[in-house]
């Protein structure tokens, strides 16, 4: 009378530690897919950042965070650029332990245009030349202390320097 | 053939000034040719700058940077005479470097 009661749960015990061990294999997967994406996101160029349409998709891909705007970044660029080909634009800061220093435009097709890793013992301070398709906030971000820092700067270009 | 990296890098005792200047067309991607045909990206991606063996700043640009690109960034250190190493490689793979004295 009992043996065929017992077969039953057996059963159901077998096919319930199965499940268990496929799905710690799988997380186990998801895991070590992961790891090496985040390291090598450190050093290598930043394709996808560049590739961003918008100014916040940008800072998102670059630095995974969102800047504050602060008055110890100066960003210094011209009222009215006649060449939108070449505007002058740099930036100095006075925040300490600054680790990068990056410039976007908003209204470029891609918003970022330059991101500059500022190591241990360079000063805060970059002066570039950048493209604008036509007049746009320029944004410069400073990463200094793990912490994002931003100053704005409305540049208005008469002829644009990206189309033809 | 001359090089396409112009540089000057001048030391004032505790920090160096350098100034670079890269001869490149950086194109769009976006701007048409005579023909109205797109001119396909071509553009620096990365410029390093070397000095006593250890990187004192990297540049990761995207195609809005201006052509024939202009950068200015300073460092503490930097003797006169001493080696400053600048290569710089874009988006199709082609590079260059060069090596500049600090003045």
């Amino acid at each position: 009378m009992t043996t065929p009661h017992n077969g039953f749960p057996a059963t159901r015990r077998l096919i319930l530690q199965g499940a268990v061990t496929v799905a710690l294999v799988g997380l186990g997967n998801i895991q070590f897919g992961l790891a090496p994406a985040f390291a090598a996101a450190n050093d290598k160029y930043p394709e996808d950042a560049f590739k961003a349409k918008s100014e916040a998709d940008a800072i998102k891909s670059l630095y995974g965070k969102t800047a504050e705007p602060s008055d110890k970044v100066k960003l210094d660029a011209p009222e009215i650029a006649e060449n939108g080909a070449v505007v002058p634009i740099s930036v100095t800061t006075t925040l300490a332990d600054v680790t990068s220093i990056s410039f976007l435009v908003s209204e470029n097709p891609n918003a970022l245009a330059a991101s500059y890793k500022i190591p241990a013992g360079t000063m805060p301070s970059v002066a570039n030349r950048l493209k604008m398709a036509k007049t746009s906030n320029v944004i410069a971000i400073v990463e200094a202390g793990g912490k994002l820092y931003s100053a704005t700067k409305e540049v208005k270009v008469t002829v644009g320097g990206c189309g033809g | 053939m001359a090089s396409s990296i112009r540089v000057r890098a001048t030391s004032s005792g505790e920090t160096t000034e350098v100034q670079a200047l890269i001869q490149h067309p950086m194109d769009s991607g976006f701007v048409k040719d005579a023909k109205g045909e797109l001119i396909p990206p071509h553009f620096i991606q990365e410029l390093t700058f070397e000095y006593d063996g250890k990187n004192v700043f990297v540049a990761n640009w995207g195609a809005a940077v201006s052509k024939d690109p202009y950068v200015k960034f300073s460092f503490k250190g930097g003797k006169k005479g001493d080696d400053l190493k600048i290569s710089w490689v874009d988006n199709k793979g082609a590079s260059d470097t060069t090596t500049a004295k600090i003045q």
